[in-house]
């Protein structure tokens, strides 16, 4: 089973809360995906009166565990700063790190993330860091005290699945903390793939919020990500590219 | 200073009207294929060729905006500051020349403002100011962003051009966004529209933008008053300043508005009419331009246009406006800016939006992020 912090999660599949019609058919999809942790944006509720806020009302299970995120920080002192607020207001000290200064692309920052990762880590915080499919970046993130790493498949909200396989083959190999593909994964082929090549877990948001309909998408999505894994465990045969030759090079040595 | 300026004058108004005329319906369904849009594509969009094209642009248009935006839209409500202006402009309700009493309001009255916009469940609000740099100045904004900041989670401004310095100041005081519309990027209109006061500059405020984002604000906003000019020129001009910011100023973040020539005691008639068909067909041209780009709507449209558009690419939307200082507590009565058109409440609005599928979002930033 999956254990990020000392925490056992059954589900590898974790989900945002983003993008949804309405907060209702949010609740009732992410229910239907089984997920156990759930991503906030801080900038999105009222931390002031989170009682009564809409969304967190919405996500009150005993399953879900929330994660709130830095979304619309642009550095480490502005994430360092929201991630206070957000343990103080919601009562837990996890936290997805999402630097992106770019807020066309949001593409996430690398030197300002390693830098709230360390700081952050060292403040007691469990530190779940978006980044880059980077494999050093990932090693260095480790370093510095983060509880997993976040790899994006492809472009935040583009759908485009595992663009950056290579990368994230590479870091999943090395890495000694979990990693869970964060962003672009479109389908549920998609997110079974993320878990065949050995990923701990994935997120997804767009393609559920967006999709015609969510609840039996997350459904999907859930069945994907434990076959996936189930695949994953039982060892997967490796694809052959080519026939094996009738008169093989290296014959002449059993003469 | 390298500024959009630079980039400006390289362009001939009248050669890039008549390019956009000359758009054939090939030239649309290039634009339509193509995945990565060009400013070329852009004029195809916008140009009378793409007319046939209206329902596929305006399906691509929902679409992208559902991958990027979701099914939100974001709920803000303007606040009128003052209506003092010492600028001449002939489209204006506040203008130096038209004879309405002058109002700023004080602290006090602010916050009565303030009460009933936040009894009508808003977070995220737009300060809206005239140009009088006496009483309604850089201090004078240190002071309502101080006062109201605590009250709400995103704070923009609609108010004169100022310089960079200002901005700079005006930021660490929770100032979240600023908009800045050209009006006209003809330049020789322009300054028939502003004949008098700081805003017959038209360079500096054209530069505008190129200020905010030196002065590393989070977003800005754009747009030109339509029914000054040819339209699809100026939308043109506004595509090609948001591209030439996007690449520069790429931690901001950007927002277009295409707001209609609104009749007002004594004004302008509109040189040129803009139809709801071609409004639409802007809208969607901006979205198939660029994906990312929020895109605004007023209460200056009329409810059925506003009921039917949520769906086809905006991004957020006013309702229950006033636009005359006082006009929600202190005093309703008084001029307003210009006629709004739909008169209907924010929770009446919010109650539209959820019918059609989306979700009404009244808090999407914090104070706490400056």
């Amino acid at each position: 089973m999956l254990k990020i912090a000392g925490k056992t999660f059954h589900s590898r599949l974790f989900t945002g809360t983003g993008k949804f019609s309405s907060s209702s058919l949010m609740e009732e999809a992410l229910v239907a995906s089984g997920s156990e942790l759930v991503t906030v944006a801080l900038k999105r509720v009222d931390v002031k009166n989170n009682e009564q806020d809409d969304l967190l009302i919405r996500l009150k299970y005993p399953h879900i565990n929330l994660l709130p995120n830095t979304s619309g920080v642009r550095n480490a002192k502005e994430a360092v700063f929201a991630a206070q607020l957000a343990r103080e207001a919601l009562e837990t000290n996890w936290i997805k790190l999402e630097i992106h200064p770019d807020p066309k692309y949001l593409m996430p920052d690398p030197i300002e993330t390693l830098k709230a990762t360390e700081e952050l880590a060292k403040m007691g915080f469990v530190v779940l860091p978006y980044v880059h499919a980077d494999p050093v970046l990932c090693k260095r993130l480790e370093d510095a005290g983060t509880a997993a790493v976040m790899p994006l498949g492809s472009p935040i909200g583009s759908n485009k699945g595992l663009k950056t396989i290579d990368f994230l083959e590479i870091i999943i190999a090395q890495s000694n903390v979990p990693v869970i593909i964060d962003a672009g994964i479109g389908s549920p082929s998609d997110a079974a793939r993320a878990m065949e090549i050995g990923a701990d877990a994935v997120l997804v948001n767009t393609a559920i919020a967006v999709s015609g309909d969510p609840v039996r998408i997350a459904a999907a999505f859930k069945i994907a990500v434990e076959a996936g894994r189930m695949a994953f465990e039982a060892k997967l045969a490796s694809p052959v590219s080519h026939a094996v030759a009738s008169s093989p090079l290296t014959s002449f040595l059993d003469a | 200073m390298h500024s959009f300026n630079d980039i400006f004058e390289t362009y001939n108004w009248d050669e890039v009207k008549a390019s956009i005329y000359a758009k054939t319906g090939a030239d649309v369904e290039k634009a339509l294929s193509s995945t990565k849009r060009t400013l070329e594509d852009f004029k195809a969009l916008v140009s009378p060729a793409a007319a046939p094209y209206l329902e596929q642009m305006a399906q691509l248009s929902q679409q992208l905006t559902l991958k990027r935006f979701g099914k939100v839209i974001q709920m803000y409500v303007p606040l009128y500051l003052s209506n003092e202006c010492s600028n001449i402009c002939t489209y204006c309700g506040f203008s130096y020349d038209n004879k309405v009493r002058r109002k700023t309001l004080s602290p006090m009255e602010i916050m009565q403002e303030v009460a009933v916009i936040k009894a009508m469940g808003y977070e995220h609000v737009l300060l809206v100011t005239g140009e009088d740099n006496v009483t309604v100045h850089v201090e004078y904004f240190k002071k309502v962003l101080e006062l109201i900041r605590p009250h709400f989670a995103h704070i923009s401004m609609e108010v004169q051009p100022m310089d960079l310095g200002d901005y700079e100041q005006l930021t660490p005081y929770g100032l979240n966004t600023v908009l800045v519309y050209q009006e006209t990027y003809h330049r020789e209109d322009y300054k028939k529209h502003h004949p008098k006061g700081k805003k017959s500059n038209f360079k500096y405020r054209l530069e505008t933008p190129d200020r905010l984002g030196q002065a590393g604000i989070h977003k800005m906003g754009l747009g030109v008053l339509i029914g000054l000019e040819d339209w699809r020129t100026d939308c043109f001009f506004t595509a090609l300043h948001l591209n030439y910011l996007e690449k520069k100023y790429w931690q901001s973040k950007y927002s277009l508005s295409f707001p209609r020539l609104r009749p007002f005691s004594g004004g302008l008639e509109p040189k040129v009419e803009m139809n709801d068909r071609e409004l639409v067909q802007l809208i969607c041209a901006y979205r198939l331009f660029n994906e990312e780009v929020e895109l605004s709507i007023s209460t200056r449209e009329s409810p059925h246009f506003r009921n039917n558009i949520i769906k086809l690419g905006i991004t957020s939307i006013s309702a229950g406006s006033k636009t005359n200082p006082g006009g929600y507590a202190v005093e309703p009565e008084s001029l307003e800016q210009f006629e709004i058109s739909d008169e209907r409440s924010p929770a009446e609005i919010a109650k539209v939006i959820s019918q059609q599928g989306y979700e009404p979002v009244w808090k999407d930033w914090d104070n706490c992020l400056t």
